[in-house]
């Protein structure tokens, strides 16, 4: 039930990805300006590396009292007044936000940027149930149109192109008409980001107004106050929380902090991370339904804490995973990304910290392929802010497919035939004098270079393999030159 | 068992032997309670006259407009003003903030002046702030019955009236000044709102657009710290 995993068929999806022009224009964007604003805004703050380390202290500190951190967390929520909800699996989550919908007889919800709600499908589960839930969040809402998952965790429609946004526009929205400037109705319309982006504010204004309940998901929970906090450029989430009668937020139990002093250290590296702003423009801290002399705000607030095996990655190799604040610097950075986008992934999580955790959270059996979708080029473990080390993980996640015998069969053996002979140094120069004599005696006939393999397609597919320019291998040609120079 | 404790047995097996030593609740009180400061960038840590100057180029270099006047009477002309050169009417939905309510608004007898919370109808808002951050620019706002929150999401222009003495370096030393007006946790508000620039989206093609759903535009009224501060 929840979001539709296709991680299974990542190399037919990544093959398709390399072919699509769309999606090559979008990962320009990514790869080249977000990634550069990155190291700019880096390069603004001496102590932008100290920061670094302190953030993985404080993440480090979490984890080892996460549990008494998120008892402070859940005493101070109730004590402003709010609930806490916690939930093993993604159908607990969604039924009790269900429950939560039902009790305020919920016709529409609004929704801001939360990927753990894509994590449990709740878009379609809402739907199902006969509720129509509303991103708002720009990106969230364009994929929504087109009913498509997001294909980044921060920039979640970075695949679109301004044509196929208002083509979307156009099919969607009843009153839709793109005046080239203002007072002219017809005529060729424009593809301007500034229009596409004032059509959909005028569209999604009536939304929040309509909506019974707001749901948000959480960048930080913090114990001190009890507060959960948000991080958006919009300002979309303080809307769907601010407007209607409740406020849901879903999140999950790693995103616990302690205090507002571990929140503005980590907001130092989050927002520069991310998109290389310094601060992200809106960054709130809700707690609590309003007080009983505001003049705004929800009468109900609750937070559902989702666990989905992450309480199980303590005490593990994966356990710094749990340190990730999703702030999307790994996939920014990452060459494989940028060659078949997010979507190839095939779930929640894509590019490198998607092919460290999703193995563990939808089976390594079905995202097998994720922890080899890696040049290993160790990018993403020198971006990433609480210095995760991604490519150890996707490193062990291989190691356990091997161990498991997940996959099929003949890598596997191609891989113990090798390590045995890697083993018995006689065996493999044997083995290598061999191959690399017929190689070479099969190159002459071939000019010198091989643009087909048996076995090796993976290689010459994509170049040639140029002949070994001796009959000897390496070691042969050494002994037989030392020899000479005695 | 249920969810809750089943979630904490799993969490508490994961921390294997660490999770029974005696000394890991102290020093979660201890951090909640010291709440110890973290490495603090150099950047805001400078004399307050330094720290006004970056706050308004922080704020300006994210389209922020800031406009200093001498004192607290000159704030209802120069708001005119910025109605004038937008083009908007003179109509101001503002919050029932005692600094506010205070401002001779009279002076400028066309202006319509109403306090209460956002409606979609409003362009134009007029808020006070809690705090200004210079590291960054931002703004911290906080609900109360006199802020109401959805003045500072639904108007088209949000105009924060703010003293040059409330603007504090570091983020931290804004949360310090929070904690020492609440006195004490109980009272934290149901929001605080850290704002820095308009709103904003680079959601399609990676092209930065103000005015995404929150203020397009985002300006402050600076009143000199040389008219009687607080």
């Amino acid at each position: 039930m929840s979001m539709q995993v296709t991680a299974q068929h990542f190399e037919t999806n990544a093959s398709r990805a390399l072919r699509d022009p769309n999606l090559r224009k979008a990962m320009g964007i990514i790869g080249g300006a977000m990634a550069s604003r990155r190291v700019e805004s880096a390069r603004e703050l001496p102590e932008f590396e100290a920061l670094r380390d302190e953030g993985v202290k404080i993440k480090n500190h979490v984890l080892a009292h996460i549990d008494l951190y998120l008892e402070k967390f859940e005493a101070q929520v109730k004590a402003r007044g709010g609930h806490v909800h916690w939930c093993r699996t993604p159908r607990e989550a969604r039924e009790t936000i269900l429950a939560l919908c039902r009790s305020r007889n919920a016709r529409t919800v609004t929704k801001g940027k939360s990927m753990v709600t894509e994590e449990i499908g709740l878009n379609a589960f809402l739907e199902e149930q006969g509720i129509q839930p509303v991103e708002t969040d720009l990106g969230e809402y364009i994929i929504q149109l087109a009913h498509e998952p997001p294909s980044h965790i921060i920039g979640p429609a970075l695949h679109k192109t301004r044509e196929q946004i208002a083509d979307l526009f156009e099919q969607h929205h009843p009153d839709y008409e793109l005046p080239n400037r203002p007072g002219e109705k017809a005529g060729p319309r424009s593809t301007e980001p500034q229009v596409l982006v004032t059509e959909a504010r005028q569209v999604l204004r009536d939304r929040y107004l309509q909506a019974d309940v707001g749901i948000t998901g959480a960048n930080f929970l913090i114990a001190e106050t009890g507060a959960t906090v948000i991080v958006t450029n919009e300002g979309n989430g303080d809307l769907t929380q601010s407007l209607p009668k409740m406020h849901i937020v879903v999140s999950s139990i790693e995103k616990v902090i302690p205090n507002m002093e571990d929140l503005s250290t980590i907001l130092r590296i989050l927002a520069r991370s991310a998109t290389g702003q310094e601060m992200s423009v809106y960054t709130t801290l809700s707690c609590g339904p309003k007080r009983s002399t505001d003049l705004d705000g929800p009468e109900e607030f609750h937070v559902v804490l989702l666990d989905n095996g992450r309480s199980e990655m303590l005490g593990t190799t994966l356990q710094p995973l749990l340190r990730c604040i999703r702030c999307g610097a790994c996939m920014n950075n990452c060459p494989v990304y940028h060659s078949v986008g997010g979507h190839a992934y095939g779930w929640v999580y894509p590019g490198p910290i998607g092919a460290a955790l999703d193995p563990h959270m939808i089976g390594l059996e079905t995202a097998r392929h994720l922890p080899n979708a890696s040049t290993f080029c160790g990018k993403c473990e020198e971006v990433c802010p609480m210095r995760i080390p991604l490519p150890d993980i996707m490193r062990w996640w291989r190691e356990q497919a091997h161990e498991k015998r997940i996959g099929p069969a003949w890598p596997r053996w191609g891989v113990e035939a090798w390590a045995f002979a890697a083993r018995n140094p006689w065996l493999y120069r044997l083995g290598s004098r061999i191959a690399v004599a017929a190689l070479h005696m099969m190159g002459k006939k071939k000019g010198g270079r091989f643009a087909k393999l048996p076995l090796a397609s993976g290689w010459t597919d994509g170049r040639d393999l140029p002949a070994p320019q001796s009959r000897d291998t390496f070691m042969a040609q050494y002994k037989r030159q030392k020899e000479m120079r005695r | 068992m249920n969810s809750r404790e089943r979630i904490f047995a799993t969490l508490r097996g994961g921390l294997k032997e660490q999770a029974a030593d005696p000394a890991r609740a102290a020093a979660v009180e201890e951090r909640i309670a010291r709440h110890p400061r973290n490495l603090v960038p150099q950047r805001a840590q400078i004399p307050h006259a330094e720290q006004v100057a970056l706050f308004t180029a922080k704020a300006e270099a994210l389209t922020v407009t800031v406009d200093s006047v001498p004192a607290a009477e000159d704030v209802p002309g120069r708001i005119s003003d910025y109605l004038a050169r937008h083009n908007l009417p003179p109509r101001l939905k503002v919050a029932p903030d005692p600094l506010l309510q205070s401002l001779p608004w009279g002076s400028r007898p066309m202006l319509d002046v109403d306090y209460g919370p956002g409606r979609s109808e409003d362009l134009v808002s007029v808020t006070p702030a809690f705090a200004g951050i210079a590291e960054t620019g931002t703004l911290m706002l906080y609900s109360s019955p006199t802020t109401p929150t959805t003045l500072h999401f639904v108007p088209d222009h949000h105009v924060v009236v703010m003293r040059e003495s409330q603007i504090t370096g570091t983020l931290e030393d804004a949360f310090q000044k929070l904690r020492e007006k609440l006195g004490d946790v109980t009272y934290w508000p149901r929001t605080v709102n850290l704002v820095t620039g308009p709103s904003r989206t680079a959601d399609i093609e990676g092209v930065p657009v103000l005015g995404a759903h929150g203020p397009r535009r985002l300006h402050i009224v600076l009143i000199s710290d040389g008219d009687a501060a607080d």
